[in-house]
């Protein structure tokens, strides 16, 4: 019996993606890892966080707290939600010693998912194969907060068909932001629209990302902008064989 | 958000020319930072960076020390220091000595301080002449616009407009070369640096241990500013001191590599009290106006306070997507970009734009590339959580706090929260399986609403991962 691992596949996965989740748990038990999904999990508290509501985000960040104690490792689908854990929580318990305390116990154990393929398991070959041309987009909060760059890239590089072109310019957000999305929707939108165009410059057909978030956005401007060109999760490329 | 503030972003992102006009501008100046950082050019940099946060740091929690030492060295050398609270005591001094030696013309050299307090308008409006004479600057003043970028603060305009601008102002013919353009200004600006009573600058630096104001700039207008006229006014902020002269090491690496991209700036000056017996150039009367306005309330925050570190180099704005789009007049206030966004809900009040900090994707280049590491994306989620629990109840969106309240309940009880879900699964349209592009009527509204107006939104999956994941 291979080593065990639980998932938080994060709200938006779980309500909106979750072929993600499935993608991303079938990759975790080819390597031969026991996934479990711990049933009471739902948010990281982010987008009350976001928003100014610190004692909303406190009350369902204790929540995780309670909920994901117990396991050993935790693996998640999203950069942005793993550094609300790993960056965030410790200022939301700032005054609270106890919880605190509960919360660096915890923060080493919650990876994210190309970090933690790399990192913990080990592995950049994972057996996959895709025939397709695709691009990659930086989650910006992966990529500055959890300084995640070579990872998802080193994956990418391994599944056998694929060819990978980078964005130029990269690194840059997407106009997601949560509730910024929808607070500033024409100024996301037009983010959003500059991102595609500069995904389409590329050639590529498909965006690949670590965050469903940022798909979520990219993909709906796609399609609004009649564009052919298709999002896929990372743990989506990684389960394709 | 203001309706003023919605309005100015909406009418920039219309803009077509306008949005190429500062997403180049911007662009070019972001390039030109990140090849003067390089490794192979800079192999220090983020050495130098955390240096400089950490002589920030000290100069800020010792700012009462750092300042008496830099008055006394200013006094040592015959200068004289003047503290102002705000707006209204730095106009009564400047107006006073003018008033004193019979001034009537006063050249100012770039500063965003003196914006800051509606310098220019509060001498004219008392009768004196007040001429910008940094080329950008002059520009604007003549278009009577504010700055549209700290450091560049013409960058929204095209050439085609400053021959419009110089065309209709100074009445010469129109010219669109801008090395023409140039030695129009340049024309004009001489005989005012000849004429003028009084010089007015800004500071990027003032150095304790030597009691000298520290300019950096391109044109040499600052230079002729505070040397041509016999009285020099130095305006600048209380946070601008550093202990020591050696610390310029450290900040001119930074400062205008981070500015422009450039290793030094073309000019650099150190200006230390009037003219000495025996010495052919300077005034004679030297003056540092060290400005309050608002600076001081931020010192009890540690984390907030940070934004007392900033250089005003205007790397945020270049790499901010934000800015990108919505340019400089869009902010409520002088400072605009990252840092603007920071810094004007604290000098002024979050009440002055509560939405202002809210207006950020939170993507967090803007940290990234500060030359003294500001964490602007903490700071903007410190204010986020300020402006909610400064507004009162009348003033408050009691839809988004109920909302945001029913969010931390489902969330807290998974049973509830797989119902909801379930429930908004069932309500939604479902057409195969494809994303949603309109929405009746009924349903169309708030957050949905306004994602929908942007893009499409993805149809709920016929069962949730939880579901698939028991039915395995």
């Amino acid at each position: 019996m291979g080593k065990r691992v639980s998932l938080f596949v994060t709200c938006i996965v779980d309500q909106l993606f979750p072929k993600v989740g499935m993608a991303m748990a079938g990759v975790l038990e080819r390597l031969g890892y026991q996934v479990d999904f711990p049933e009471n999990q739902t948010c990281c508290g982010q987008p009350a966080f976001n928003s100014g509501y610190r004692g909303e985000a406190r009350l369902v960040a204790r929540h995780f707290l309670d909920t994901f104690e117990s396991c050993e490792t935790i693996v998640v689908p999203s950069g942005s939600c793993t550094a609300m854990v790993t960056h965030h929580f410790a200022e939301l318990f700032a005054k609270d010693q106890a919880a605190l305390a509960r919360v660096h116990a915890l923060e080493k154990r919650v990876w994210e998912f190309a970090t933690f393929l790399t990192e913990v398991a080990g592995v950049e070959d994972v057996g996959a194969r895709l025939e397709e041309v695709v691009t990659f987009h930086d989650g910006c909060h992966g990529l500055r907060e959890l300084g995640i760059r070579d990872a998802p890239r080193r994956l990418l590089a391994c599944v056998r068909g694929l060819e990978l072109r980078e964005i130029e310019p990269a690194e840059e957000c997407c106009g997601f932001g949560g509730t910024f999305a929808v607070k500033f929707a024409e100024l996301s939108g037009a983010m959003a629209r500059t991102k595609i165009e500069a995904i389409e410059r590329t050639g590529a057909r498909t965006v690949v990302s670590l965050d469903p978030s940022c798909l979520m956005q990219i993909q709906g401007a796609l399609l609004r902008a009649g564009s052919s060109v298709r999002t896929m999760h990372l743990a989506e490329v990684l389960a394709s064989r | 958000m203001s309706a003023e503030f919605d309005q100015k972003i909406h009418t920039t992102l219309a803009d077509a020319n306008l949005q190429l006009a500062i997403y180049t501008a911007t662009g070019r100046l972001k390039e030109k930072r990140v090849e003067s950082v390089a490794p192979g050019i800079l192999p220090d940099y983020q050495e130098l960076r955390t240096q400089a946060n950490a002589i920030k740091q000290h100069s800020i929690e010792n700012l009462d020390h750092y300042l008496e030492e830099f008055e006394r060295n200013v006094e040592a050398r015959r200068g004289k220091v003047v503290y102002c609270k705000d707006a209204t005591e730095v106009a009564d001094f400047v107006l006073g000595l003018a008033k004193e030696r019979r001034a009537r013309l006063v050249v100012k050299s770039k500063s965003m301080t003196t914006e800051e307090v509606d310098l220019n308008e509060r001498l004219e409006h008392h009768g004196l002449e007040s001429v910008e004479t940094d080329l950008g600057e002059y520009i604007l003043q003549l278009a009577h616009e504010r700055p549209y970028h700290i450091v560049a603060p013409a960058l929204h305009k095209t050439r085609y407009d400053v021959a419009e601008i110089f065309t209709r102002t100074l009445h010469v013919p129109n010219e669109i070369v801008i090395e023409k353009q140039t030695a129009i200004a340049r024309r004009v600006l001489r005989e005012k640096f000849l004429a003028a009573d009084i010089g007015i600058s800004g500071a990027n630096f003032l150095v304790a241990d030597s009691g000298a104001v520290v300019i950096v700039e391109n044109e040499g207008n600052a230079r002729l500013t505070t040397t041509a006229p016999k009285i020099h006014i130095a305006v600048a902020g209380i946070e601008k001191v550093i202990p020591r002269a050696q610390d310029l090491a450290t900040f001119l690496k930074l400062l205008a590599r981070s500015a422009t991209g450039q290793l030094l700036s073309v000019y650099t000056s150190f200006l230390a009290g009037p003219r000495r017996p025996g010495e052919i150039d300077g005034p004679d009367e030297f003056y540092v106006v060290l400005l309050d306005n608002g600076r001081t309330k931020l010192l009890p925050d540690r984390t907030k306070r940070q934004s007392l570190y900033c250089i005003r180099c205007g790397a945020c704005l270049n790499t901010c997507p934000v800015y990108r789009k919505i340019g400089g007049h869009s902010f409520p206030w002088v400072y605009s970009g990252p840092i603007g966004a920071i810094i004007t809900p604290q000098f002024m009040g979050v009440a002055h734009e509560p939405s202002l900090p809210f207006a950020s994707s939170l993507c967090g280049a803007c940290g990234e590339v500060c030359p003294v590491k500001i964490d602007i994306p903490k700071i903007l989620l410190e204010l986020r959580s300020d402006v909610k629990k400064s507004e009162t109840r009348e003033k408050q969106n009691r839809i988004e706090k109920l909302a945001f309240r029913a969010f931390a309940f489902l969330m807290t009880h998974p049973r509830l929260y797989e119902l909801a879900g379930r429930m908004g699964a069932a309500m939604a349209p479902s057409d195969g399986g494809s994303w949603i592009r309109n929405l009746p009527a009924p349903m169309n509204i708030g957050p949905v609403r306004a994602w929908l107006s942007q893009r499409d939104l993805p149809p709920p999956p016929a069962k949730s991962f939880r579901e698939m994941w028991r039915r395995r």
